[in-house]
C-alpha cells in the first residue's frame, strides 16, 4: 500500500496478509491508488478484521466499532471524544455516495494525517492545519453531532491546551489521532448525507463559520461603526499590517479580496480579507483566486446584516463557548479581542457545514478544485462588478469621495479618511474642529533657528522685529522659492532688530493686550461661574489657574497678533522683491 | 498581441517592464526608453492646452522596420507604452486604444490597492500580470 495509508494500516495491527487483503478487496489495487471510497472501505474492512470477521466486502455493510490504530507518534492529550457516541453515527459508513471532490479531499488529507503529527509549527506543516482548522465537519443544525465532534477536532499540536468538554460527552477515549480522524471522517460522512443542501463549495477552509463570522464583524465595527459602510484603504492597511504578515502577501490579500477594486472594503469583503490573514497565519498558501465562499455575494447571502444576537448562533452556543483558545489570533496582534469568545474563530474553524471538514492538502486540492471554480466565478464577478467599478475608478477623487461620505457617517469619532484619496477635503473639514479646541493651549511655535536668507530683513529695519521675524520670513523665503536676491547677513541686522524689540514689544503690548484682553475675558467668564460650585480652597486654587491660563492666552494672542503682523509686512516685502525680480530678470536673460 | 508592455513613472523611471521571453528583451527596454522623449515631446506639444483636453491615448510613437510603439499617458503622467509587432497588420487603431483602457483600469486596481505605494515597481499585482501577459500571449 502506498506510504502513509501504509502506516496507518500497519498501525491497525493486523497480519500484512490481511492488509493485502483488504486493499485488494477496496479497490485499492484497481484503481492504483487510494481514493476516498477506497480508503473509506478498508478502513471499515480493518474494523471488521480486527473483530475479528471475514474480510469481505459485505462486511463493510455491518455495524462496527472502529478499527483501532496504535500510532505511537499523537501529541497532544487530545481528549478525544466520546468513542461510544461515535459508534452510534457510524452507520452511517456505509454512505459512502458523497460527492466526488469531498472523497479525494479527505483521502489527500487522510494521507496527510500521517504525516503531520510529527509537526508541530503550523508553518512546517500546512496540510496539517487545514484538518485541525476544518476538522470538525459541523452543519449548524446539528448539535449532538457538533459536539462531540468538537472534541474530535482538538487538533494535535494546537490543541496543546486541553479542550474543555461540551456538556454531554463523556471524557474521552483512546486518544489515538487516526481514530479521531476516523471518527471525523464518519462523522463528516454523516453530516455531509444531511446536509448537502446547505453548500455546494468543497473548501472548508475558506468558509467562515460563524464565530469567526462574529468576530469578524466585531472587529469591523471597531475601525468602522457602520456595518453597512467602508473601510478605507488606509484604515484597512493599518489594521492588516498588525497581523505581521508581509506586506506583498498583504497586497495580494487585499486585490483578492477587493472584489470590486474601490480601495475600501465592505463588511463582507472585509470579512474575506480577515479570514485570508488568519488562514494565512494558520499556515495555508492563499489561493490563486477568491475562493467562492469567501466571494462578497456569497458572504452576503449566506450572512445577511450582521446581528449581534445572531439566529444561527444560539445552535452553537452551548457548544462553542467551550473552545476559547486564542491561539494563532495572539499571534497576530489584532487580538484587542477582549473575550475570549471570539477567538476560536480562526483556529479551530468550526466550520459549519457539511462536508469535508478534513480538507486535504490545501495546495493541491484546494488550488486545483478551487482554481476553476473561482476562476471563472471571480471572472463573473469582477465582470459584474467592473461596469459598476469603472465608473468610480474612471472618474475623479471625489466620486470615490462622495462615495465613501454617502453612508450614514460615523459618530464623534473624526473619520479623517473615508477613502484613500481625502487627504483633500474631509482632512480638512475635521481638522479644524480639532485643533480649534486646542489653539488656546497651544505653547507658541518653537522659535526656528534664523536662516541665512532672510532678506527681507534688511528692509524690515523698522519692522517687528521679534525672534518670530526669523521665523516668519524664513518660511516667507521657502514659499518664495523664486527670490535670488544675495541673502543679506543676518547678523549685522541682529542688534537693530533687539534693539527695536523692546520698543515694538512695548507698542505691540498694548494693542495686542487690548485685544487679547477681549477675547481673554470671554475665556475666563466662563470659568467663573464652574468656580462658584467649588469649596473655598478649590476656589482659590482654580482662581490661580485661572489667572495664570488668562496671562497665558494673553501672551498668546499677543504672540498671534504680532506674527499676523509680521506675517502681513513678509507678504507685502515679498512682493516688492518680486517686482524687482521680474524687472532684473529680462536683464540677466539677455 | 504586444510583444512587450511598459508602465513608466512620471519620473521617467520603469514601474513594470514585461515583453514577450523569445525576444532579445533588452531590445524592447531600449525601444521603450527611446519612446518616452517622443512621449514627452507629445505632451508637451499640446503643452498650453489644459490637461483635460489632451488625449490619454497619443497614437503610435514611432514606427520602426520590424515594430511599432505606442503610448499612452495617464493625467498623472504616468505613461503606458506598447511595442507591436509590424506585420501584425491586423491591428486596428481602436484594437489598441482598447488594450491601453484595460492596461489604465488595471492600473488603477493596483493602485486602489493601499498596500501598494505609489513609485514602487508593480511587482505583487497577479491580477495586473494576468493582464499584461494575456496581452501578450495573443500574439500566438
Amino acid at each position: 500500500a502506498a506510504g502513509p495509508v501504509a502506516d496507518l494500516f500497519r498501525a491497525s495491527q493486523l497480519p500484512a496478509e490481511t492488509l493485502h487483503q483488504i486493499t485488494e478487496l477496496c479497490g485499492a489495487k484497481r484503481v492504483g491508488y487510494f481514493g476516498a471510497t477506497q480508503f473509506y472501505i478498508a478502513l471499515k474492512l480493518i474494523a471488521a478484521a480486527q473483530s475479528g470477521l471475514p474480510v469481505r466486502i459485505e462486511s463493510v455493510k455491518c455495524e462496527l466499532p472502529l478499527p483501532r490504530f496504535m500510532m505511537s507518534k499523537n501529541d497532544g492529550e487530545i481528549r478525544f471524544g466520546n468513542p461510544a457516541e461515535l459508534h452510534g453515527t457510524k452507520v452511517q459508513i456505509p454512505y459512502l455516495t458523497t460527492e466526488k471532490n469531498s472523497f479525494k479531499r479527505m483521502d489527500d488529507e487522510d494521507k496527510q494525517q500521517e504525516t503531520q503529527s510529527p509537526t508541530m509549527s503550523p508553518l512546517a506543516s500546512p496540510p496539517s492545519s487545514p484538518p485541525h482548522y476544518q476538522r470538525v465537519p459541523l452543519s449548524h443544525g446539528y448539535s449532538k453531532l457538533r459536539s462531540s465532534a468538537e472534541q474530535i477536532h482538538a487538533a494535535p499540536y494546537e490543541a496543546r491546551q486541553p479542550l474543555v468538554q461540551p456538556e454531554g460527552s463523556s471524557s474521552g477515549g483512546p486518544g489515538t489521532k487516526p481514530l479521531r480522524h476516523q471518527a471525523s471522517l464518519i462523522r463528516s460522512f454523516s453530516v455531509e448525507r444531511e446536509l448537502q443542501d446547505n453548500s455546494s463549495y468543497p473548501d472548508e477552509p475558506w468558509r467562515i463559520t460563524e464565530e469567526q463570522r462574529e468576530y469578524y464583524v466585531n472587529q469591523f465595527r471597531s475601525l468602522q461603526p457602520d456595518p453597512s459602510s467602508f473601510i478605507s484603504g488606509s484604515v484597512a492597511k493599518n489594521f492588516f499590517t498588525k497581523s505581521k504578515l508581509s506586506i506583498p502577501e498583504l497586497s495580494y490579500i487585499w486585490e483578492l479580496s477587493d472584489a470590486d477594486c474601490d480601495g475600501a472594503l465592505t463588511l463582507p469583503e472585509f470579512c474575506a480579507a480577515f479570514h485570508l490573514i488568519v488562514a494565512r497565519k494558520n499556515g495555508y498558501p492563499l489561493p490563486e483566486g477568491l475562493p467562492p465562499t469567501l466571494q462578497p455575494e456569497y458572504l452576503q447571502a449566506a450572512f445577511p446584516k450582521p446581528k449581534w444576537d445572531c439566529q444561527l448562533f444560539d445552535s452553537y452556543s452551548e457548544s462553542l463557548p467551550a473552545n476559547q483558545q486564542p491561539r494563532d489570533l495572539n499571534r497576530m496582534e489584532k487580538t484587542s479581542v477582549k473575550d475570549m469568545a471570539d477567538l476560536p474563530v480562526p483556529t479551530q474553524d468550526v466550520t459549519s457545514d457539511d462536508k469535508q471538514a478534513l480538507k486535504s492538502t490545501i495546495n493541491e486540492a484546494l488550488s486545483k478544485d478551487v482554481s476553476e471554480d473561482p476562476a471563472t466565478s471571480k471572472d463573473s464577478n469582477s465582470l459584474k462588478a467592473r461596469p459598476r467599478s469603472r465608473s468610480y475608478s474612471s472618474t475623479s477623487i471625489e466620486e470615490a469621495m462622495k462615495r465613501g461620505e454617502d453612508p450614514p457617517t460615523p459618530p464623534p469619532r473624526p473619520q479623517k479618511t473615508h477613502s484613500r484619496a481625502s487627504s483633500l477635503d474631509l482632512n480638512k473639514v475635521f481638522q479644524p474642529s480639532v485643533p480649534a479646541t486646542k489653539s488656546g493651549l497651544l505653547p507658541p511655535p518653537p522659535a526656528l533657528p534664523p536662516r541665512p536668507c532672510p532678506s527681507q530683513s534688511e528692509q524690515v529695519s523698522e519692522a517687528e522685529l521679534l525672534p518670530q521675524l526669523s521665523r516668519a520670513p524664513s518660511q516667507a523665503a521657502e514659499s518664495s522659492p523664486a527670490k535670488k536676491d544675495v541673502p543679506y547677513s543676518q547678523p549685522p541686522s541682529k542688534p537693530i532688530r533687539r534693539k527695536f524689540r523692546p520698543e515694538n514689544q512695548a507698542t505691540e503690548n498694548q494693542e495686542p493686550s487690548t485685544a487679547s484682553s477681549g477675547p481673554a475675558s470671554a475665556a475666563t467668564v466662563k470659568p467663573h461661574p464652574t468656580v462658584q460650585k467649588q469649596s473655598s480652597k478649590q476656589k482659590k486654587a482654580i482662581q490661580t489657574a485661572i489667572r495664570k491660563n488668562k496671562e497665558a492666552n494673553a501672551v498668546l494672542a499677543r504672540l498671534n497678533s504680532e506674527l499676523q503682523q509680521q506675517l502681513k509686512e513678509v507678504h507685502q516685502e515679498r512682493i516688492a522683491l518680486e517686482n524687482q525680480l521680474e524687472q532684473l530678470r529680462p536683464v540677466t536673460v539677455l | 498581441m504586444a510583444v512587450c508592455i511598459a508602465v513608466i513613472a512620471k519620473e521617467n523611471y520603469p514601474l513594470y517592464i514585461r515583453s514577450t521571453p523569445t525576444e532579445n528583451e533588452l531590445k524592447f527596454h531600449y525601444m521603450v526608453h527611446t519612446s518616452l522623449d517622443v512621449v514627452d515631446e507629445k505632451i508637451s506639444a499640446m503643452g498650453k492646452a489644459l490637461v483635460d483636453q489632451r488625449e490619454l491615448y497619443l497614437g503610435l510613437l514611432y514606427p520602426t522596420e520590424d515594430y511599432k510603439v505606442y503610448g499612452y499617458v495617464t493625467n498623472s503622467k504616468v505613461k503606458f507604452v506598447m511595442v507591436v509587432d509590424s506585420s501584425n497588420t491586423a491591428l486596428r487603431d481602436n484594437e489598441i486604444r482598447s488594450m491601453f483602457r484595460k492596461l489604465h483600469n488595471s492600473y488603477t486596481d493596483v493602485m486602489c490597492n493601499p498596500f501598494y505605494n505609489p513609485g514602487d515597481r508593480i511587482q505583487s499585482s497577479r491580477a495586473f500580470d494576468n493582464m499584461a501577459t494575456s496581452m501578450m500571449m495573443q500574439v500566438c
